[in-house]
């Protein structure tokens, strides 16, 4: 039987494993798939190459997505997102100099604690005329979004009293080793080789700052939905069949070693293997530590797109654009997200499918709780965000004027 | 109208100003590598600017443009969407263009225009370039091959040559992976 042929356009980073991992086991072919996977070093081109056809679906920072069907910064395209290929997994990396000035001990940092301490540096920083700088992946990326609310919620204000500025994953640990930035927020394994190349400290892991942090989405236009939704269907099959093995900490060497490839990451085997173990080696040499929700790849349905996490992104794409809400945006951020085409793709499977499309974000403080679910028993774990503030997706303005 | 070239490979950057320049479009920067380039960008403040698609600083060029939005400078935009053929045909030869608003579109179309043109010789360029470096890996495999059958079989270079080709001809594959082949199976097998 003849093979249908899906491009998937993706950057070297331990969360494109899905597609990586739905083409190498055999997930995809079972689904009568050929995944054809097409790397880029930026995430402009990965967006550009899905616009324009190259490819039919991308690995991609997920406010991209949104931002990419608000027409921010371009034209507008209707985009979809189907399925998240996965939360949290990134980190907060900084200089060495500046680390010895803010942390201490051998653990991660609180967020609180740290926060407090940066803000001193910052503000000395500031006065002198040389602001701490930070780098971050995409104007729209999640690490933008995750940096700013972290920053913004102990008091230092982005853009003002520092400064954010963009660069590429591959290129984060060199601009730290340069000194062209003071700080790094971006995905793995890049601040692994930050810290294994002797350039930088992990101070913080995204996962303190929102628990159940939205990260890379598979995105695609919504017209390749719309012609190809049987292999759209199947693709995600093969993607949800691909996270439940990778996250068997059996396949976790094997994984990491085709991960690691120079066609895939190019990237050292070491640093890959610990992000997908959840474990982070904070200083060069360190043992490293065991964070348990450092990366989320199945469980608690982390794959299924909740219409409230692109209201999220969308409501901190007003507060950092500097744009007023508007209620119609606010429905072609949510209409981005697509759980209805996720329920269809895995009705009949044995993944849990929630009855609700959207939910409180970070409205979980202490123990787990059961989820209402059509299929399958669901049950969600903490997700709260370190300053305890809930988002609802009903009441993005009253979130926003609340926030500092 | 000054255009800007963003690209970390100096000979295509030179084919592009080259092209650009006998077009009559003598305004041109060319700037390079990733270090320092919004000063570049900020400093040269071209009207188009035309990067290749691999560019490591693609992301850091949008962010310049989306904070000079904010200054309210000119606005700066991806290849005019409604000319959907054009665009492909820009992202297919692998050149990424940003337009300041306001540049009349029929101004901004030759200059695109030419710029995928030049993109694509550099293309075939690198082609040819890849060619004769395999042309020439290909020689020293089978060279090393040949010496490998004339020591064993004792026989001489025309005689080793040939069995090459027909056994390369017999298994359908090229002489090059047959002689492959052969080196492997000596590293392998060594005196035996």
């Amino acid at each position: 039987m003849a093979l249908d042929r899906v491009r998937i356009g993706f950057l070297p980073l331990v969360d494109a494993a899905l597609p990586i991992m739905a083409r190498e086991r055999g997930f995809a072919e079972a689904e009568g798939l050929e995944i054809e996977l097409v790397r880029d070093m930026t995430w402009a081109t990965v967006r550009d190459r899905l616009l324009y056809g190259h490819t039919d679906a991308a690995h991609m920072v997920a406010p991209l997505a949104i931002a990419t069907a608000l027409g921010r910064g371009r034209p507008a395209v209707a985009m979809a997102v189907p399925f998240v290929l996965g939360l949290n997994g990134n980190a907060i990396t900084l200089s060495l100099p500046l680390a010895a000035e803010v942390l201490d001990g051998d653990a991660l940092g609180d967020p609180v604690v740290l926060g407090e301490r940066l803000k001193a540096v910052a503000v000395t920083r500031a006065a002198v005329g040389r602001r701490l700088r930070f780098g971050v992946v995409h104007r729209y990326s999640s690490h933008n979004y995750m940096l700013r609310y972290w920053l913004a919620a102990v008091g230092i204000r982005p853009d003002i009293d520092v400064e954010i500025v963009t660069t590429s994953p591959t290129f984060a640990a060199d601009a730290l080793a340069a000194g062209e930035v003071d700080g790094i927020c971006v995905g793995e394994p890049w601040n692994g080789v930050a810290v294994d190349r002797g350039v930088g400290r992990i101070a913080l892991v995204t996962a303190q700052v929102w628990q159940r942090g939205v990260e890379k989405v598979l995105a695609m236009r919504e017209a390749t939905l719309a012609e190809r939704s049987d292999v759209v269907h199947r693709l995600i099959r093969a993607l949800h069949a691909a996270a439940a093995q990778f996250v068997d900490p059996d396949t976790l060497e094997a994984n990491a070693a085709i991960l690691s490839r120079a066609d895939y990451l190019d990237a050292p085997v070491d640093a890959v293997s610990r992000a997908i173990g959840d474990r982070v080696r904070l200083v060069k040499d360190a043992v490293p530590i065991h964070v348990p929700d450092f990366m989320f790849q199945y469980r608690e349905a982390a794959n299924f797109p909740w219409r409230s996490q692109a209201a999220w992104l969308y409501s901190q794409m007003v507060r950092w654009d500097g744009t007023p809400f508007s209620a119609q945006e606010a429905d072609v951020a949510q209409g981005v997200f697509r759980p209805d085409i996720y329920r269809a793709a895995l009705a009949g499977s044995d993944a849990p499918l929630p009855n609700a499309s959207s939910k409180l974000e970070g409205a979980i403080g202490a123990d787990s709780i059961g989820a209402g679910s059509t299929q399958g028993r669901l049950i969600l774990g903490r997700d709260a965000f370190f300053d305890r503030r809930a988002f609802d997706p009903e009441d993005i303005e009253g979130y926003l004027a609340g926030l500092p | 109208m000054r255009i800007a070239i963003i690209d970390t490979s100096t000979t295509r950057a030179a084919i592009i100003s080259d092209g650009l320049r006998e077009a009559g479009l003598d305004d041109i920067v060319v700037i390079d590598g990733t270090l320092g380039m919004v000063a570049a960008l900020e400093k040269a403040a071209p009207e188009v600017v035309l990067i290749n698609l691999e560019n490591p600083s693609r992301d850091v060029l949008e962010e310049f443009f989306a904070v000079s939005r904010a200054l309210a400078r000119p606005i700066a935009m991806f290849v005019d969407q409604s000319d959907a053929e054009s665009t492909n045909a820009a992202v297919d030869a692998g050149v990424s263009a940003y337009i300041v608003d306001g540049l009349a579109k029929q101004r901004i179309k030759p200059v695109i225009d030419l710029a995928i043109r030049r993109f694509q010789a550099f293309a075939r360029l690198q082609a040819e370039l890849h060619e004769a470096r395999s042309a020439l890996a290909d020689r020293t495999t089978v060279d090393r091959a040949k010496a490998i059958l004339m020591k064993r079989r004792g026989i001489d270079e025309p005689t080793a040559y040939g069995l090459l080709r027909a056994q390369a001809m017999r298994s359908n594959r090229r002489i090059a992976e047959i002689a492959d082949a052969i080196i492997t199976s000596d590293v392998l097998m060594g005196d035996l």
